[in-house]
């Protein structure tokens, strides 16, 4: 017998014979719901993400990528990794960014790793939504933008719709029905990298990156 | 006269010191007054940080509820949820691996290493790899292990264990770790600014994340139901350990499983909050397979090793089977007054703590592990703090009734009646028949209070540190009928 029959055969029979009653994850979170406007949802986003220590700056869906210039230029970076196959990445023009080489991401990570870890100062990427309870932000890995593009580089540049904001996280699992089709890797990302390991002293930017920056579009006017 | 304990299945040590050493590491913790400090500042730190995390009591109690419901659900449903999984996480392309016993989990492991020809492995946080003493499996082998944690990094370039499951450092002043950065990384001058020595562990490790053969993890969270690895951390190198090296293996004990995504909503809240208090961690990291075609990045193969160790045999009572709720967020050991004074490493045993003292039971066997439910007060602070209301106080008392019975058949646990003491015993069952008949403990109290001066002086390990015990001079009874 395999070890995986032998753990599987004890299991079984200590297992009780009726399994316990499904939890009720409403009675818990229904009566708690907020009912708050979008802008109230972004502003507690903000309060939240700022709190960890990202940066966030409101722009407009015809603005950002100019804003993002200048962010980049603020920030000296030389070189941005960024995904051309999103619609945030086609709106990318190198002649809008006189100070930053854009570079879209070609091939198999393999190909600029060592790019990617020595010589990429910046990796913009989209986000699905974001999480107002805590200020998180939601990123789907995919073939457009890989995991590694809001990983590797120092400073992270990430673009939020705030029509994609959601009151919590369980909100977001019930509504979008992620369980109907997870994609490789999926993420929640709060502020930038940090540790507290040594005396409980917070420090920024352990192993990810240092800054976390967020572009919120469509700040204006009611949830769609 | 103890009872022969039945073989543990794995012949290698998983406790890194005796656990009958345990009496003297603790007077030796207690008389450190530095290490005391470090601990009573931290604890102190966290206990506060949690605090401010549940301003609302009624919503913690509706959380802790919730909580509890989900883990004793998933545990109801355990074989099943189990298999479901395996399903789930092969045909996302996941190797699934089961192990009985630590030396199993190893082998699977440096099976894997030695297939990709592996010189290092690089590592994300997983207390489970400490539990199997990992690292030790893989040097013997000729295999690197580097921990990447920050915490398990300076722990182990220490040489030591954690003295924490979510702080592994918490013991180091920053200061030590200076000194130990200063003569052991090559080209580092002594520098006690915190920012600064995170930067040298940050730039020591990229170079490992990038050149790595395979990264380790553990598993906060399996979801059966869509086969996903959900994994909590603030660093970030469990994210580079889960998605630079070309193979990522996790590790996790069987119990870690719930069946729906949703459930893991309420538990990450209740986790971070609990465990550092953070309203959320930096990461969430949920992970449903290998790097598909497409991709441009992510591990070629993926493998997931569930380890058993004893985990069944604590699932097959319906009182310790409780144990097995356990989220690892570590709040019981920030609540509790025995580990704030003797800190992490005196209990000698993986997982330290009142966590510790209720599963290394299962994982070692009674009879390395009785002393450790005796280490407690029973003040019951780890059983109000717990996110999934583990009863760790009925169980401490379970564990040492366990201990002390008399040897029998089909015992719950391996190592039954280790401590147990025919002496000790009968005095206890004399004890008890007094008791329970009011005419004979009339007459011994009658008799006690007459010839107290024949208390004996010298009363074994009470007179240790205290003054003898000697009975009053009037009983309570008469000093009642006198008031009336």
């Amino acid at each position: 017998m395999s070890a995986r029959d032998r753990i599987l055969t004890k299991l079984r029979a200590a297992q009780p014979a009726q399994p316990n009653a499904m939890p009720d994850l409403d009675a818990h979170y229904t009566p708690r719901v907020r009912g708050e406007s979008k802008a109230e949802r972004l502003a507690r986003f903000r309060t939240g993400i700022e709190s960890f220590h990202a940066e966030v700056h409101i722009s407009s869906e015809a603005d950002w990528p100019a804003l993002l210039a200048r962010l980049c230029a603020d920030k000296q970076v030389a070189t941005m990794l960024y995904g051309a196959d999103t619609p945030a990445g086609q709106r990318l023009d190198q002649a809008t960014f006189p100070a930053t080489t854009l570079r879209p991401w070609s091939g198999q990570v393999e190909e600029l790793k060592a790019d990617l870890f020595h010589r990429v100062d910046a990796g913009f990427t989209q986000t699905r939504g974001a999480i107002a309870e805590t200020g998180t932000l939601m990123l789907w890995s995919s073939e457009a933008e890989p995991r590694t593009l809001s990983l590797v580089p120092p400073i992270h540049f990430a673009l939020l719709d705030a029509d994609t904001i959601q009151p919590t996280f369980f909100d977001v699992l019930r509504t979008e029905n992620w369980a109907a089709g997870l994609p490789t890797n999926a993420l929640l990302i709060s502020g930038p990298s940090k540790t507290a390991d040594i005396q409980q002293t917070l420090a920024y930017g352990a192993h990810g990156p240092k800054e976390l920056v967020v572009i919120v579009i469509n700040a204006e006017g009611d949830a769609q | 006269m103890s009872h022969q304990p039945q073989q543990q299945s794995s012949g290698q040590p998983i406790a890194f010191v005796s656990a009958q050493a345990l009496r003297a590491r603790m007077h030796d913790a207690v008389n450190d007054p530095h290490l005391r400090q470090s601990f009573r500042g931290a604890m102190d730190f966290l206990m506060a940080k949690r605090a401010a995390q549940f301003p609302d009591q009624d919503e913690l109690d509706s959380l802790r509820a919730l909580s509890e419901g989900i883990r004793q659900y998933s545990l109801s449903k355990l074989p099943d949820l189990l298999e479901q999984l395996e399903a789930n996480l092969t045909r996302n392309g996941v190797k699934v691996h089961w192990a009985e016993t630590p030396d199993e989990a190893n082998a699977i492991m440096l099976d894997i290493a030695r297939r990709h020809s592996a010189k290092l492995i690089v590592k994300g946080k997983s207390m489970v790899s400490e539990e199997i003493e990992f690292n030790h499996a893989m040097e013997a082998a000729g295999v690197g292990a580097l921990e990447s944690d920050m915490g398990e990094y300076i722990v182990q370039l220490a040489g030591e264990k954690p003295s924490h499951i979510i702080m592994p450092a918490i013991h180091q002043t920053k200061q030590q770790i200076a000194k130990l950065f200063a003569e052991k990384i090559p080209g580092v001058d002594y520098t006690d600014n915190v920012d600064a020595l995170i930067r040298i562990g940050r730039n020591v490790l990229r170079d490992k994340f990038e050149s790595a053969d395979i990264g380790l993890s553990g598993v906060n969270f399996a979801v059966a139901e869509t086969g996903t690895l959900c994994l909590v951390e603030n660093e970030g190198n469990g994210r580079m350990c889960t998605t630079v090296p070309k193979v990522h293996i996790a590790i996790t004990g069987i119990e870690k499983i719930v069946e729906k995504l949703e459930h893991v909503a309420p538990l990450y809240s209740i986790l971070t909050r609990s465990a550092t208090g953070q309203a959320v961690s930096t990461y969430f990291n949920m992970i449903s397979g290998p790097r598909k075609a497409g991709d441009k990045d992510g591990p070629e193969e993926v493998h997931l090793v569930l380890l058993d160790n004893g985990r069944s045999q604590a699932y097959a009572d319906e009182q310790l089977r409780k144990t097995l709720q356990c989220i690892r967020c570590g709040a019981c050991m920030n609540h509790c007054p025995v580990y704030t004074r003797i800190g992490g490493h005196a209990y000698g045993t993986t997982y330290p703590g009142p966590i510790g003292k209720i599963i290394s039971p299962h994982l070692m066997g009674l009879e390395q592990t009785h002393l450790l439910a005796t280490a407690s007060s029973l003040c019951g602070a780890c059983g109000e703090v717990c996110p999934v209301k583990i009863p760790i106080p009925e169980l401490l008392i379970r564990l040492r009734g366990e201990a002390n019975s008399a040897p029998h058949a089909n015992p719950a646990m391996v190592g039954q009646g280790a401590a147990y003491d025919p002496k000790i015993s009968f005095v206890w069952r004399m004890w008890a028949r007094l008791y329970a008949r009011p005419a004979t403990y009339r007459a011994f109290s009658w008799l006690a209070t007459r010839f107290r001066a024949l208390t004996p002086r010298k009363q074994s390990g009470w007179t240790a540190a205290r003054t003898p015990l000697q009975p009053a001079s009037r009983r309570l009874r008469d000093m009642v009928k006198d008031r009336r």
